[in-house]
């Protein structure tokens, strides 16, 4: 009896079905670098094959020309120019020309401008673009425990995109059916947690909201100061596989697994991460979410709240955005320093009329120097 | 030339079905027309049915095609009642406790849990119902009861797992979701909440019992297959009259070994290490939340956590390092 044939059918066809629903196989070679101490586990395992795409996903455009520092100031020459206008108007040019490259090559400056009248700021665009030059501003300036001398520009996010291709906007998944299909915010497949089960990202408690990660007791047995659930818990992990995914690392690039909390035995990553996230969540609510009034209905999630930012954002499957390339070293002087901080108030604004988005009063007073000068000169 | 014909039956025996002995008055009749199958007969005896039901049985069926059927239309619902997306998401969907919020409530409401109380109370019940099934039908036959004590050491895990640990914690929540993924992630998310659950010692004798079973599953079963030319795999036999096939296995394991069980004793390791996975795995559960909050801070009292160097010198937490953010 040939007993084999059958067998081997049913292996041959269970190969094949399982070759076709298992997704992204990593064929070796891999290339492993021990991290931490012998014995933890703690290897940074890179499949060379996607290595190979990231870093040709991951190149610096070029400066589009030296530009000349001299010259008339920026906002001396143009009209409503409230973050560059320290900028020679060359240097003011040449930005101009990088953020068209960075962030929509495919149109012209009348992404943003009105080509009527340059200064106009009637279009949502253009409003949007000034509020992301003082964000950029501001990591710069104020985030270098996460952005060190590396810094971001427009690229770090945008990679030649009006909208960055890694963004979120809260996501409810399918609704209730009435009594029916509770899943407490998971269970199904998780997009922003790496296409798991667990809670999509948690984003919104996390990234908006400052709800504290930390799940673990900080003594051996109970003593009822710790009122975190394992549901808590659920959310502070999707979190994780989110940046894990977002970054293209694992879990031990910042933590021994033995302990996932205590800070003594975790690398040094952990640190720069824990920045990471409030940097993340101050640009969300300081910047992202005061826009939304100005956007368009193309251009928010399904539950009428502005695309934000999440770790992917900047990091696009890297540990060290663009592998770390320090491009705004070619641009400190447009984007290196805060010069005019004052917040718009977009509730204010209105499309085809707004000719100048101010800031709002209280700022108006509370910000002095050159920046605000010109601003000043441009109103008037 | 001699056949071998215990692995897979090569000889398969056909005449009139079996359909065992007279059932006592009371006893409901036992269901089905039994016939022969060839390939069954491949893997094991041919012949299928009749099987016994019973009042047991069949509400056991019964409350657990409820539970399962609750399951079902949670999971559909969740998606939207699109069955592609129910297939596609199959691994991913899942039916959720009560959050923490309505503690031990009878019945929490339906769209935050409470269908999830309805379906533990009737999956517990049907598996209550198919214990008893077990245990009757083995006194019926006039058996031991081993097989209905394995089976509640199964159920005590169970019950402690979405049951009597949450009553100890006052909450639902911390009970175990419906799901495949689901289960996985609560799994995972409930060692990191304690602490690392590597650290729990009733979790290492759980996955010592459990290896340990696999290993004597091997050693038993590669055995008796290796004696089966010698009549091994007539087992009740050899216990009672030791032949030559009994004498070469013991032989076998104490010459590499220096010891051996006997063809009685091996089925007592096997049934003890499988008993006692579940239920030290159950202790292991319960003792967690309730006595131990964190399972790698209680290793590190009692010295069970190997100390490391210090890799990563000067990482200090930013929250009390008074970082400005």
């Amino acid at each position: 009896m040939k007993l084999w044939i059958p067998f081997a059918i049913a292996a041959a066809v269970l190969m094949a079905v399982a070759m076709v629903i298992m997704p992204h196989w990593d064929l070796p070679p891999q290339t492993v670098t021990q991290i931490g101490y012998r014995g933890t586990g703690m290897y940074d395992i890179k499949d060379q094959e996607d290595e190979a795409v990231l870093v040709k996903a991951n190149v610096v455009p070029g400066v589009p020309y030296e530009p000349d520092p001299e010259g008339q100031k920026a906002g001396d020459v143009y009209e409503n120019v409230q973050v560059l206008g320290h900028l020679s108007e060359d240097e003011f040019n040449q930005l101009m020309m990088a953020i068209t490259q960075w962030t929509t090559p495919d149109n012209d400056c009348n992404y943003c401008h009105d080509p009527e009248n340059l200064a106009s700021d009637a279009v949502y665009t253009k409003v949007v673009s000034r509020r992301m030059l003082q964000m950029t501003q501001a990591i710069n300036a104020d985030w270098k425990t996460h952005v060190a001398e590396t810094g971001v520009t427009c690229y770090t996010c945008h990679r030649g995109q009006n909208i960055p291709p890694e963004t979120w906007s809260t996501d409810l998944g399918p609704k209730m059916a009435g009594y029916l299909g509770y899943r407490a915010d998971q269970n199904i497949v998780a997009e922003t947690a790496g296409h798991t089960a667990l809670p999509n990202g948690g984003f919104d408690n996390y990234l908006l909201g400052d709800k504290s990660l930390l799940v673990h007791s900080k003594s051996a047995l109970p003593n009822g100061s710790n009122k975190t659930d394992l549901t808590d818990a659920e959310r502070t992990f999707g979190l994780m596989i989110h940046m894990s995914e977002g970054l293209g690392v694992g879990c031990i690039t910042c933590h021994n697994t033995r302990a996932f909390d205590n800070w003594d035995e975790s690398p040094p990553q952990r640190v720069t991460a824990w920045h990471g996230i409030r940097l993340t969540r101050a640009l969300n609510n300081d910047y992202m979410a005061p826009m939304t009034p100005v956007m368009p209905a193309n251009r928010v999630g399904p539950e009428g709240d502005i695309l934000k930012v999440d770790c992917a954002t900047c990091h696009n499957g890297v540990q060290k955005p663009l592998y770390g390339a320090p491009m705004v070293q070619d641009y400190l002087k447009g984007l290196g320093t805060k010069t005019f901080t004052g917040v718009p108030d977009f509730t204010t604004w209105k499309e085809g009329e707004t000719e100048r988005l101010l800031p709002m009063e209280e700022d108006k007073t509370s910000d002095a120097g050159t920046a605000a000068t010109s601003a000043q000169l441009a109103v008037n | 030339m001699s056949e071998y014909q215990n692995i897979f039956t090569a000889v398969q025996v056909r005449g009139h079905p079996e359909t065992g002995v007279p059932l006592p008055p009371g006893d409901s009749k036992r269901w089905g027309t039994p016939f022969f199958e060839y390939w069954i007969g491949k893997i094991g005896i041919a012949q299928i049915g009749p099987i016994y039901l019973g009042t047991l049985g069949f509400f056991s069926l019964v409350f657990g095609a409820i539970a399962v059927s609750i399951i079902g239309l949670n999971m559909l619902a969740s998606v939207g009642w699109d069955p592609i997306q129910f297939i596609r998401q199959l691994f991913w969907l899942g039916l959720e406790p009560p959050p923490a919020k309505y503690g031990l409530t009878i019945l929490a409401p339906l769209n935050e849990g409470g269908w999830w109380q309805i379906t533990g109370f009737f999956l517990t019940l049907s598996i209550l119902l198919w214990w008893a099934r077990m245990y009757v039908r083995a006194r019926q036959l006039e058996l031991g009861t081993h097989v209905a004590w394995a089976f509640a050491s199964a159920i005590f895990l169970f019950l402690s797992l979405g049951f009597i640990r949450p009553l100890m914690m006052g909450s639902w929540a911390e009970a175990v979701p419906f799901g495949i993924f689901p289960h996985l992630d609560w799994t995972t998310a409930f060692s990191i909440r304690y602490g690392n659950l590597y650290y729990n010692p009733f979790h290492a004798l759980s996955i010592a019992f459990l290896y340990g079973s696999a290993l004597l599953f091997a050693m038993h079963a590669g055995t008796v297959l290796s004696v089966g030319r010698y009549g091994g795999d007539r087992e009740l036999e050899q216990i009672t009259d030791r032949g030559t096939a009994s004498e070469r296995g013991a032989l076998f394991w104490r010459w590499t070994m220096g010891w051996n069980a006997t063809m009685e004793s091996i089925h007592r390791w096997a049934w003890w290490f499988a008993v006692l996975t579940p239920l030290t795995g159950a202790i292991g559960i319960l003792l967690t939340g309730t006595v131990v909050d964190n399972w790698y801070l209680w290793g590190m009292k009692h010295g069970i956590v190997a100390p490391l160097p210090d890799v990563f010198p000067g990482v200090v937490d930013p929250s009390i390092a008074g970082a400005a953010q």
